[in-house]
């Protein structure tokens, strides 16, 4: 079940659009914020909420890499490493994450401190290399760097 | 050249919509309520303004289909998708600009007659997110969107959808399908989306940096408009560089910059004086260019003729110690991720590709593989269902086309040569 806020906003949403299949994206959001991921309590959550079969729901929730279908840690890295920062030094980034707090792509601390997504280009080629943390962007990016960020991140 | 779409990003209050209206904001759209809607889209053909997302396609023709359908409602989809590894420059006028977006949609939805709007949003711009909800928030309670926009009767409805990560959905039919809450796998064409396109009504989609042109379009008026930058190809041109430059960034100039004169003259030149080695023009998708054929006007009509396109004006600058066989991979292994799943070629083929580009570049490479490469690009070209797969095929075929001696002596030493020089 979605908590009685998150019914609401979804309603509210729904309204933006002429039909309940347009506010799966938006819902699958939501979703994602209230159980953590997107297991099989979402799934049926979002289901109910606009009356889409639950097997759409997943197949269109699978096809998109921002929703998560397992328990993430408290704050997700999103590094990315293509070209643009790859030339620049994103993969010695990936290392030092790994080798530094363990954090192997795909994979959440032990603490469930961190998790760590490997990102396509996140639009800021030209102060790569670049990551999300949750939803802040950080830029020219150095291991020095990387290592004051994420001790902002409890 | 004066800053059309990037003015006032400098203030740091730049997306707030009385900031905007201090710069003359918001001042096109009674101007171009003063004129008949298809006068509009006579007005942006005679500034000749072109798509920015990629293909560089007409606008006022692309207009003028959804127009001439009398399906209602209509709607108007603005592609901030920016998924083209490179590309940064959606992202600048969606969080410093985005007044200058909505009055460019305000305008256009007038034009073609939609009362309804999207503005499709990659999921990895959240920062993006919020400040358009603002600014959007702000433009309803200034009556410059809504059911009666400035007390002229007119209708405008506009809304931000998120996606959720996945490249595919800046390809236009893609997009409708993920707009609609489907998988983004693109549809078959025709029917083309001015004619069905979302829900299935008549739907326009340009890019963000298309849509941010149209407001001083109608300012300056089209003949004004169409004395900026190439005589084809009109307008200013956001280019977006990174990688091995002095001073990576996005620069606003004339469309039509020679590529040497972005890399050199705006710049600053090849980091740390080093050698230019190859550019990737227009995104990663686009034809890479070696070292000495960068004298080319940065447009869509030139760029072709110079054996690349201009994409989405995303510069690459890679200079010699960049290993363009790992390049190339890293480009593959990006579409493998990003191909839909629909059709077979792209599908199969680009993780094929990726395996053998992972292989060369690994020392495992073994002779006849950049025929292989080559045959297998050859089977996807022209095979597949949209341009994505295309794009991938070329890629490998371009980057053999101008080092093919990189890719044999990683086969011929067993190793990276770059890693060692
Ligand atoms: C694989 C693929 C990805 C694309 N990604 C984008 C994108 O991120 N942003 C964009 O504006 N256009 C993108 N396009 C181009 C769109 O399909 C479409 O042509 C464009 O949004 C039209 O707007 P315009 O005429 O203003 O350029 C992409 C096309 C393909 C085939
Ligand atoms: S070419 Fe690739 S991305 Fe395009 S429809 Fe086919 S599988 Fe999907
Ligand atoms: S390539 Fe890393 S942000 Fe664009």
């Amino acid at each position: 079940m979605l908590s009685k806020t998150a019914i609401k906003e979804l309603e509210e949403i729904r309204q933006k659009y002429p039909n309940a299949s347009a506010a799966l994206l938006p819902a699958l959001y939501i979703a994602q914020r209230e159980f953590g991921y997107l297991g099989a309590d979402a799934y049926e959550a979002v289901s109910d909420a606009l009356g889409i079969p639950k097997a759409i729901a997943r197949g269109v929730g699978t096809f998109y890499t921002m929703y998560k279908h397992k328990p993430m840690g408290r704050h997700i890295v999103q590094l990315c490493t293509n070209v643009s920062c790859m030339i620049l030094g994103a993969e010695k980034l990936a290392d030092f994450l790994k080798n530094k707090y363990g954090l192997e792509p795909g994979g959440t601390t032990p603490d469930k401190r961190f998790s760590l997504v490997i990102m396509e280009c996140i639009g800021a080629c030209g102060t790569a290399p670049a990551m999300l943390v949750n939803d802040d962007f950080y830029e020219n990016l150095t291991e020095k760097y990387i290592g004051e960020i994420l001790e902002r991140y409890k | 050249m004066e800053k059309i779409l990037l003015k006032n990003i400098e203030n740091p209050n730049s997306a707030d919509i009385n900031e905007y209206k201090k710069i003359g904001g918001y001042r096109s759209i009674p101007k171009a309520f003063e004129n008949k809607p298809q006068e509009i889209t006579e007005i942006v053909k005679k500034a000749g303004l072109r798509g920015r997302g990629g293909a560089g396609f007409p606008v006022a023709m692309k207009w003028s289909f959804a127009c001439a359908d009398a399906k209602f409602p209509k709607y108007l989809l603005c592609n901030a998708d920016e998924g083209e590894p490179g590309t940064f420059k959606d992202r600048l006028i969606l969080e410093k600009n985005p007044h200058l977006l909505i009055e460019g949609m305000v305008i256009s939805g007038y034009a073609i007659g939609a009362e309804y709007g999207y503005i499709y949003l990659r999921g990895e711009y959240p920062g993006a997110y919020h400040i358009l909800n603002r600014a959007i928030a702000q433009a309803y309670e200034n009556n410059l969107l809504g059911d009666n926009i400035l007390g002229k009767g007119i209708k405008f409805q506009l809304a931000v959808h998120r996606g959720a990560g996945a490249y595919i959905c800046g390809e236009e039919t893609a997009l409708i399908e993920s707009l609609e809450g489907d998988k983004g796998q693109p549809r078959i064409k025709p029917p083309f989306p001015v004619n069905v396109g979302a829900f299935a009504k008549p739907t326009v989609i340009n890019n963000v940096e298309t849509l941010s042109n149209i407001p001083y379009i109608v300012e300056i008026g089209g003949g004004a408009y169409s004395k900026i930058g190439s005589p084809d190809c009109p307008g200013p041109k956001l280019y977006c560089v990174s990688g091995h430059v002095e001073k990576p960034g996005v620069y606003e100039l004339p469309m039509g910059t020679l590529l040497r004169d972005i890399i050199y003259k705006h710049c600053g030149g090849i980091k740390e004086g080093k050698n230019l080695k190859a550019v990737c023009p227009g995104g990663i998708t686009t034809p890479v260019l070696p070292a000495d054929k960068i004298d080319c006007p940065m447009d869509f009509v030139n760029m072709p003729k110079h054996g690349s396109m201009l994409g989405s004006g995303a510069v690459i600058v890679m200079d010699e110690t960049v290993c363009l066989v790992k390049v190339c991979h890293r480009a593959l292994k990006f579409l493998e991720h990003e191909s839909c799943g629909k059709c077979t070629p792209c599908r199969e083929g680009t993780g094929w590709l990726r395996k053998i580009l992972e292989r060369i570049e690994n020392g495992a490479g073994a002779e006849g593989d950049i025929e292989l490469l080559l045959s297998v690009s050859g089977n996807m070209l022209g095979k597949t269902f949209c341009p994505l797969g295309d794009g991938a095929a070329s890629v490998v075929q371009n980057f053999i086309k101008h080092f093919r001696n990189e890719f044999e002596e990683h086969i011929k030493r067993a190793k990276c040569v770059m890693r060692d020089a």
